[in-house]
């Protein structure tokens, strides 16, 4: 039989149609080809062919060579990455900011997805944590919270801001949806007066102002305070995510479960809450991003997590001058964390969009 | 008693006056405790303070400020200050969103490449990293003695030096509002039917507006000259400072180029999201009609895709407002950090906590208000909707 499918183009041919098909074209495509060679050859040899890396020759080799001066990082990374955490014992903090990886990995493999498991992975690897970084059990040393920085800081903060603030949204978002009209009107008027403030006033206002409103026996640590707060705001933005996710989970469901006899906590936590959450995840995802990058916002009311350990870092001595590498490398290290949550929420909605179809 | 908890309308009251009168109670115990706690400082509770001079300087004003001025003038300062630099902040973000967003959707495989790599970069990296980033750059920048000059503009670490008008600051800003005239008038007039049927006969009164505006704005310019200079002031170098021009604060700077390329980078999303949503079925039927390429972009995609994208732009330019903050990370004065040196200076913890909240509220709802307009105004009616 002849084959009748039309004859494959060339590579050329390929090219040409792909590129060049008509005069506009061949221009935007000439113009990014030169912006993404020039860019890329700039980037090239900024960061790796002019660059100098061993701390050998000191600062002034450095600043006298024409590229990045990743020494900076290499005299300093135990700042940036531990902060003023005690020199011996920062194994404990590297060991720490390890079972949080592990725990945010686990908590990604579908096989972990009930509601106890997730609990269990997340309450042991944050006791684990607290453990390490705190000490004063196990014969190791007691190391106070005010000397904890660096990114074991920021990690800390953010899985204490998930753990508190999910459950805490679930919550809101029950009472949200509550049948009693004074439940579900207050409750929404506190999500959506958090949710109209600007992360950092809260920030300041639970680190600064609360004391003034608590008594003596209430207050706790500055650093907890800060974490009631962001998980406040996380929660209130969870809320509505899980909310939408319940919208989506049809009324005959639980009209179904109903008729079964089922009460109103078997409703919820059997019928309601799987399927909610199954509709809520790829935003439930995105929320954790905004969560992690936002961590960062502590540096304002004085915490010494990774960012302000990075200005420290470039901020005093022979190093002044190494701004643009410590920020490249502090950026690097959010962009690992934020990038590869963010791709794996990606997977997950082309995942479950395939599950629909 | 007993059966009155049987009762299912009794439980449900019992239940809600739980739940309310326990939130209640806290504020109030919150409250009242802050109270007592300031009035142990010698803190009298009350916005009496908002009357009594400061005290203190403020960093950046487009208003006259001095230390003499009482804490209402410098909350309005705060608040102008936070829409100045979001309204600069949201343009450029959304030009930088726009520019991005096309490389997306374009069918070039190179401008898409170029423009995934963007936004996966900025996107990834936090908001506040990237303005202490910008902030650097600019404070290391040469010294106005040895700085990049270009066409009047002087880069230097002490910020940005433009060339500005020798024009009382009041007339400038008739100016603008009469420059802006000129672009909006004839748009008005091109959209109603006021002014004759046809565009020919309104062609000429769009001409005649645009041209009344534009002398207008001449007019008020040369009535508003500073005597005894010459029009244009340039920055010159005067001793070891820069003199003349107007110079744009290093932390201003910054902050406008962090938030146009970290909210660019969401706006380029939201840009291509409202593009795929135009369904295909339309771009085909207008290209089967012969349309050129250009108008198939300007009368079918774009105006289809604007409808798309606006209520989820309306949200991300609520965010953006609200990362105004930031400010305070570098030391611009905003309506955040004039609150916060409110509360270190004068010690009303409550009031000035009260204030910021009621006005981001105002904020958000009036740009929430501003874009539902637009959004209904613009929304497709009954007899356009067409699967």
């Amino acid at each position: 039989m002849a084959d009748l499918a039309p004859p494959m183009p060339g590579m050329v041919e390929d090219l040409r149609r792909r590129f060049f098909a008509s005069s506009l074209q061949s221009l935007i495509s000439l113009l990014c080809l030169g912006v993404i060679a020039f860019l890329g050859w700039k980037l090239l040899d900024w960061a790796l062919f002019s660059a100098v890396f061993g701390t050998a020759g000191g600062a002034e080799a450095c600043q006298a060579a024409g590229g990045a001066c990743w020494s900076v990082i290499a005299a300093r990374w135990r700042i940036i990455l531990f902060g003023l955490y005690p020199y011996e014992e920062q194994w404990r903090s590297a060991l720490a900011c390890a079972v949080v990886v592990a725990m945010t990995v686990l908590s990604c493999i579908p096989a972990f997805w009930t509601g106890r498991r997730i609990a269990a992975i997340w309450l042991a690897g944050t006791s684990a944590f607290y453990i390490l970084m705190k000490g004063g059990v196990l014969g190791l040393s007691h190391v106070g919270e005010e000397m904890w920085g660096g990114l074991a800081l920021t990690l800390f903060i953010f899985v204490a801001t998930c753990l508190i603030g999910f459950p805490l949204a679930i919550v809101l978002a029950l009472l949200r949806r509550s049948e009693l009209p004074w439940i579900s009107s207050t409750t929404g008027l506190i999500i959506d007066a958090v949710r109209s403030l600007p992360l950092i006033s809260i920030l300041f206002t639970f680190a600064i102002v609360l004391p003034f409103a608590l008594p003596h026996w209430l207050q706790g640590d500055k650093l907890y305070r800060v974490i009631v707060g962001s998980a406040l705001f996380f929660s209130a933005y969870q809320a509505e995510i899980v909310r939408g996710g319940m919208q989506g989970v049809p009324h005959g469901q639980e009209e179904a479960a109903m008729a079964l006899g089922l009460g109103y906590w078997h409703r919820i936590s059997r019928i309601l809450l799987p399927q909610a959450m199954r509709n809520a995840l790829p935003a439930t995802i995105n929320q954790f991003v905004i969560a992690f990058k936002e961590t960062s916002l502590v540096v304002i009311v004085g915490f010494f997590e990774i960012l302000a350990s990075g200005n420290a870092a470039y901020g005093t001595g022979e190093w002044r001058f190494a701004y643009v590498e410590v920020y490249t490398f502090i950026a690097f290290i959010y962009f690992i964390f934020v990038f590869s949550l963010s791709r794996y929420g990606a997977f997950l909605e082309r995942r479950m969009s395939v599950g629909e179809r | 008693m007993g059966s009155l908890l049987r009762n299912q309308k009794a439980r449900n009251a019992v239940l809600q006056v739980l739940y309310v009168g326990t939130l209640g109670s806290l504020v109030l115990a919150g409250f009242l405790i802050a109270r007592q706690n300031l009035a142990a400082q010698g803190i009298t509770s009350g916005f009496d303070f908002l009357l009594k001079p400061t005290g203190w300087e403020v960093t950046f004003s487009l208003l006259p400020a001095s230390p003499t001025d009482p804490y209402w003038w410098y909350f309005l300062i705060g608040i102008i200050n936070t829409l100045f630099l979001g309204s600069f902040g949201l343009v450029s973000a959304t030009l930088v969103g726009a520019v991005v967003g096309l490389a997306r959707t374009s069918s070039n495989d190179l401008a898409r490449l170029l423009g995934r790599s963007y936004v996966d970069v900025f996107r990834n990296i936090p908001l506040i990293l990237q303005v202490f980033f910008w902030n650097a750059v600019i404070t290391h920048l040469p010294s106005p003695r040895s700085a990049h000059e270009a066409w009047g503009f002087v880069l230097t670490s002490r910020g940005v030096y433009t060339p500005s008008l020798n024009v009382h600051g009041l007339a400038l800003l008739g100016a603008a509002v009469a420059l802006v005239a000129a672009i909006a008038l004839p748009i008005w007039v091109g959209k109603t039917s006021r002014f004759g049927k046809t565009p020919d006969q309104r062609r000429s009164i769009q001409l005649a507006a645009a041209a009344a505006t534009l002398a207008c704005a001449v007019l008020i310019l040369s009535f508003g000259r500073l005597p005894d200079t010459p029009l244009l002031n340039l920055p010159a170098l005067k001793g070891l400072n820069l003199q003349g021009g107007l110079r744009i604060p290093p932390e201003f700077t910054a902050l406008v180029v962090a938030i146009a390329i970290y909210g660019g980078s969401y706006i380029a999303e939201i840009v291509r999201g409202g593009f795929n949503a135009v369904s295909k079925g339309q771009v085909e039927a207008a290209n089967s009609l012969g349309l050129t390429p250009w108008q198939v972009f300007s009368r079918i995609r774009l105006p289809l895709a604007l409808r798309a994208m606006l209520p989820i732009l309306a949200n991300q330019y609520i965010w953006l407002m609200k990362a105004t903050t930031l400010g305070i990370a570098v030391g611009f004065a905003d309506f955040f950090m004039i609150v916060a040196l409110t509360i270190n200076h004068s010690g009303q913890t409550i009031e000035a906590i009260g204030i910021l909240m009621a006005g981001f509220l105002v904020i958000n709802l009036s740009l929430a208000a501003v874009f539902n307009r637009i959004n209904k105004a613009i929304a497709l009616k009954g007899n356009q909707l067409r699967g």
